[in-house]
């Protein structure tokens, strides 16, 4: 049998719908970590230890146990204990905090790296802590974890191929519903890659352009 | 209130551990004079400077300022909110800068005065304006930090202290890190400063800015101290030998 891929433009719209999906989750997932990362950070830093220790468990949970299970827990399980999230919520969340977890470990180190001199000079013209935090600690450590916080969010696109497994019809699971009635899984495999490709370089020109702005700044 | 100084420090000691940086210090400066601190390396000169904004808190002493206790014993929340409160009326300018690299040089001076005073951003332009012409870099307004000189940010630094309206103005060796032909720039602002009668108590390396400019000079050597009058007699006429000794070095350079 020989590979044919005329028949993927009869399933364009499938897998266009898949990357919007995609494209979503990436969106949706990507600012939850991107602020998540930053409340973490902020509170394993700076929490009163009844916030701290029960955030290191959460931590060691995410980063210690496979993503797909715990997209499961939070899909399915919590339904147990009535929460019954729609599956895209479910993926967003489940995610979103996954890769908060790594994004708060650059932003302390980051946080850590200001200069002195920046809380001093913030504090002796009259700021709190709390608003020297937020003007000026916070922002400063935001832009220097922008190249490392780029790559988790790289990382971040390509695994939402796990939601599929709780029934997101993005990409990975559109080429699937396409497979399954045409049965050409090397062909929409192949166009599914080459999208994931293609969401993966405007998000990288999305990245480089942020960095480029900063850049311009230093 | 009249015979009440301006800034008082009273008594003020801190130590480090078993090191003792200040040793019973005591300091008025009436509004309106120049006070020039010297002294060799870890002699406490800086550590007293940063003592009256409570950037490094005095072991045991008291520090006023125009009739109020700086660093009253307080609750940790009320004690925060205070010291936040007076050091809106301390400016202070680093060896280092210390300016906000993310931020241009209008916001740098704009920060603190729409934060903390409530101006609106009309304001707070037209002030960072007047604040930046005053210091000679009007041009300079919508730049950020790293395009500038080190002479250049050390006058938006000051200029970003200035915009708070300070009372008193507190140098820690602004010069030091500067290039040598970059020193002058910086020296002639803070000459125009005390034309206009700040309030200023500068620690410095530089034996001829401090002979010009201050009124009076204080020799501090392991947190005493040492000598104190007006420049003409620390430098031309220094009763203590440890003085001499620190001014033969420093003007031979």
């Amino acid at each position: 049998m020989g590979l044919d891929f005329t028949v993927i433009p009869e399933y364009f719209d499938v897998l266009l719908l898949g990357m919007a999906w995609t494209v979503a989750i990436t969106i949706g997932a990507g600012l939850l970590s991107f602020f998540g990362g930053i409340v973490f950070g902020v509170i394993a830093l700076y929490g009163h230890w009844t916030i701290r220790l029960p955030f290191r468990l959460f931590a060691w949970l995410f980063m210690g146990t496979p993503l797909l299970l715990q997209l499961f827990l939070i899909y399915f399980g919590l339904i147990q204990i009535g929460i019954d999230l729609p599956a895209f919520v479910a993926g967003v969340i489940g995610l979103g905090l996954h890769f908060a977890v790594y994004n708060s470990e650059l932003i302390q180190a980051s946080i850590l790296a200001v200069d002195k001199g920046q809380y001093e000079g913030a504090r002796t013209l009259g700021l709190s802590s709390g608003q020297t935090l937020r003007r000026i600690v916070i922002p400063q450590a935001v832009q220097a974890v922008v190249p490392p916080m780029g790559n988790n969010m790289i990382a971040l696109l390509k695994d939402s191929a796990l939601v599929s497994v709780i029934g997101v019809a993005e990409l990975t699971l559109a080429s699937q519903q396409a497979i399954s009635r045409t049965y050409r899984p090397f062909e929409f495999y192949i166009a599914a890659a080459a999208c994931y490709y293609v969401i993966n370089l405007c998000l990288e020109a999305v990245l480089r352009r942020l960095e480029r702005r900063i850049a311009a700044q230093r | 209130m009249s015979d009440t100084p301006f800034v008082d420090i009273r008594h003020a000691a801190k130590s480090f551990g078993a090191l003792e940086v200040l040793k019973d210090i005591n300091l008025t400066v009436e509004r309106g004079q120049i006070v020039a601190i010297i002294g060799p390396s870890g002699s406490g000169k800086s550590t007293l400077l940063r003592a009256i904004n409570e950037l490094d808190p005095l072991t045991s002493g008291e520090v006023w300022l125009e009739g109020v206790q700086i660093n009253k014993k307080l609750p940790h929340r009320q004690y925060e909110k205070h010291v936040n409160q007076v050091r809106q009326d301390i400016g202070m300018v680093f060896q280092h800068f210390n300016l906000f690299p993310h931020l241009s040089v209008r916001d740098n001076i704009t920060l603190a005065p729409k934060m903390l005073k409530g101006m609106s951003t009309a304001d707070a332009n037209k002030l960072a304006e007047e604040q930046l012409a005053n210091v000679g870099l009007s041009d300079k307004i919508d730049v950020f930090p790293s395009r500038l000189s080190g002479g250049q940010k050390q006058r938006v630094a000051i200029a970003r202290a200035l915009a708070m309206k300070p009372k008193v103005m507190l140098f820690d060796e602004a010069t030091s890190a500067l290039d040598p032909e970059l020193v002058e720039e910086v020296n002639l602002v803070m000459k125009k400063l005390a034309e206009q009668h700040m309030t200023m108590i500068i620690v410095t390396h530089e034996m001829d800015f401090a002979a010009s400019v201050c009124d009076r000079v204080l020799f501090m050597d392991q947190g005493v101290v040492v000598e104190e009058g007006p420049p003409s007699v620390i430098f031309q006429n220094p009763k203590e030998e440890r003085t001499k000794n620190f001014l033969r070095k420093h003007l031979s350079r």
